[in-house]
């Protein structure tokens, strides 16, 4: 019997029995329901994270020298905690030696980083803001730009005057309906006159990146930031790819030299590249997708088992229907086919009706939550690919029975 | 089973036994459609064995017209189904067509009802979800014909039993006269070399039973082959050979003149 007949045939029959048909695939429609949201979502958040969140902390083609990983991944012993606390800190004067080493057209920043609480006259509430300070090519790096006002002139960073630039939600707070531009922030006591407002950074997760004052390294705020001589990080960053690999080899030897280590000696310092940062999510991604894979399974299995039910049911009942297919000239490979199409065209309906609701469940998690979702189109057709599979599979042995039916019994039943 | 009674009763010793000693000498193929020799067929009834066929000895001729009659458990039910290749016996021959299919696997046997045999049942047996024409089509589905071609032939078909006007209708939405015409017409569709009907009026009253033997005769009249396997004497009485089963075997076998004469019944 041809195929196109058969899957015709099949669908009448869904169509007969609209309802129940329905709970038949309802097994397979949440199984592929489930694959199809979590694929969504974990794809959603692998994009989230290379594009927006890594991209935010991390500039292209860039990596930071820093004492101690800024972001730490996974179970680590009290060892490794201990040996990150002997590490002697990133300096002042090391930024120097670093930055004399870097080839041409490398661009650098030393960046200090903490959180501290500032306040205006304009709100009655002190806030807890991300403070930096930053030397010139911070903002070139990080392709940061005002919308209002300016970045710092070489003579505010020259003598560390008391400027800053803010972010949005900062501007937005501390400055209600007020041109924050020309007007003073305090922090731990002394005044800083804003001279620029960045665009917007966004968010992830719910996290505001617009949250954030920048002064010049030398300000007065560099000693609240860091204890004194110290800096968090010093950010480089390359104009290709493959130059980044050397500089940073560079970037080692120097430091390796300036902290007198042997060869056999492991560095004791941290060069964190986007990768690093990456490396942290991919592990969640991980075990994420074992689950996303795990769960919808149970709802397959169980799917498969109503339908081979479902489909028993069916040669059954249709007994009377086979013997007379047979008698009209079906082969057993007819009547196996026949059953086998209906199963699997059952199963791969129950599998589509299941993308969409995956699909619809992905969106809506995507808007009440802060979690993203993103449709992958080898999702859909996995879960297509699976629901015609458990169909072929569930389908089997009623299939196989019904075409060993004997035509005389068959065509006896009623 | 009166009726049963009075046929049995004349025959015998005094019968007619003129297609019996041609059939005898029948060779398979050429102008005999069927040829069986010997043909035996035995039930494992939960340890009782039942010897439905004893050894049945039959030839029919293309265009022959033939009824076979006899009690229940005569054997003709099963002998219907061994002709028409739903079962195989145990011992003997059966050619048809000059093929030996009494030895065919499944799926053979499949091919062989397909393009050989056309079935008519008493309980019409069609698809009750499908329209008349689907009906009449599926011969041609498992024969392999595509759809324009397919529709074309079970329109024909269709016409060939007058029910061209209503085959866009399922079954139930039919009368059981012209449920019948629509089996008739699905055992037609593929041109078979017999036309194999069981009981075909048994669920019909007798204005709808003469009107269907008058579609089994028009088509006897255009040259089909047609068998008809029935207990009851006046629809067999349209047969124009009769050949009579009892226990399995044989009983007699004689044209339509004889069988009526011996009956006294008029035509």
């Amino acid at each position: 019997m041809p195929f196109i007949e058969a899957i015709r045939l099949a669908l009448q029959q869904i169509w007969v029995q609209k309802l129940k048909s329905f709970f038949t695939l309802l097994g397979v429609m949440i199984g592929v329901t489930f694959l199809i949201a979590v694929v969504s979502i974990v794809s959603g958040m692998s994009r989230y994270m290379t594009d927006q969140l890594v991209g935010k902390i991390m500039a292209v083609n860039s990596f930071e020298l820093r004492s101690r990983p800024n972001i730490n991944l996974g179970n680590h012993d009290d060892d490794y905690w201990r040996e990150l606390r002997r590490r002697p800190r990133i300096k002042d004067v090391d930024i120097e030696p670093v930055a004399a080493a870097l080839p041409d057209g490398v661009l650098w920043a030393a960046v200090g980083q903490d959180n501290l609480s500032i306040q205006s006259k304009y709100t009655n509430k002190p806030r807890s803001v991300l403070a930096y300070t930053v030397t010139e090519d911070y903002f070139t790096i990080k392709k940061m730009a005002p919308v209002e006002g300016r970045l710092f002139s070489p003579q505010e960073y020259e003598r560390g005057m008391n400027v800053v630039v803010i972010g949005q939600d900062v501007a937005d707070y501390f400055f209600p309906s007020l041109d924050p531009i020309g007007r003073e922030l305090t922090v731990r006591g002394l005044p800083y006159t804003v001279v620029g407002v960045m665009e917007k950074q966004g968010s992830a997760f719910g996290i505001s990146f617009d949250k954030f004052i920048i002064a010049p390294h030398n300000a007065p705020l560099n000693r609240y930031v860091n204890t004194h001589g110290v800096i968090d990080a010093i950010m480089i960053q390359t104009p290709s790819r493959e130059g980044m690999l050397s500089t940073m080899e560079t970037v080692r030897q120097v430091m390796r030299a300036r902290h007198h280590l042997r060869p056999a000696q492991k560095d004791d310092f941290e060069l964190e590249t986007s990768d690093s940062a990456l490396e942290f999510w991919n592990k969640i991604k991980g075990y994420l997708v074992i689950a996303g894979v795990a769960l919808p399974a149970i709802g397959l299995v169980v799917g498969a088992i109503v339908i081979m039910n479902i489909m028993l049911v069916a040669v059954a009942e249709r007994t009377r229907e086979i013997g007379i297919r047979k008698s009209l000239g079906a082969r057993r490979r007819d009547i196996l086919s026949q059953f086998l199409v209906e199963s699997a065209t059952l199963s791969t309906v129950g599998a589509a009706l299941g993308v969409l609701t995956g699909f619809a469940f992905a969106k809506l998690i995507a808007a009440v939550t802060p979690l993203p979702a993103a449709v992958e189109l080898w999702s859909v057709l996995v879960g297509v690919g699976i629901g015609a599979g458990v169909g072929i599979v569930a389908g089997a042995y009623p299939a196989s029975r019904a075409s060993r039916l004997d035509p005389i019994t068959a065509l006896r039943a009623e | 089973m009166s009726k049963d009674s009075t046929i049995e009763a004349p025959l015998g010793a005094t019968a007619e036994r003129q297609a019996v000693i041609e059939s005898a000498g029948a060779a398979p193929g050429g102008d005999w459609v069927i040829v069986t020799r010997g043909i035996k067929r035995e039930y494992d009834m939960g340890g009782e064995i039942v010897r439905a066929l004893r050894g049945v000895d039959l030839a029919i001729r293309r265009n022959e017209y033939v009824a076979i009659m006899g009690p229940s458990g005569s054997g003709k039910s099963t002998l219907m189904n061994v002709i028409g290749c739903l079962d195989t016996p145990n011992e003997g021959e059966y050619w048809l067509n000059g093929t030996r299919v009494s030895s065919m696997s499944d799926d053979a046997l499949a091919r062989v009802r397909n393009k050989e045999i056309g079935f008519v049942f008493q309980t019409f047996n069609l698809l009750p979800r499908a329209t008349a024409l689907h009906n009449v089509e599926l011969p041609l589905v498992y024969a392999g014909v595509s759809g324009d071609e397919r529709k074309r032939r079970a329109r024909e078909a269709l016409e060939r039993v007058q029910l061209d006007k209503r085959m866009d209708h399922r079954p139930n939405e039919l009368s059981g006269g012209q449920r019948q015409r629509v089996a008739i017409a699905r055992a037609l569709v593929n041109n078979p070399s017999i036309l194999l009907a069981d009981e075909p009026t048994g669920n019909l009253d007798s204005t709808t039973s003469e009107e269907i033997m008058r579609v089994f005769e028009s088509l006897a009249d255009q040259g089909q082959t047609v068998i008809m396997v029935t207990h009851e004497p006046d629809i067999a009485q349209h047969a124009r050979r009769v050949v009579v089963l009892r226990d399995g075997l044989i009983a007699s076998d004689e044209r339509r003149s004889a069988f009526v004469e011996k009956l006294g019944l008029t035509v």
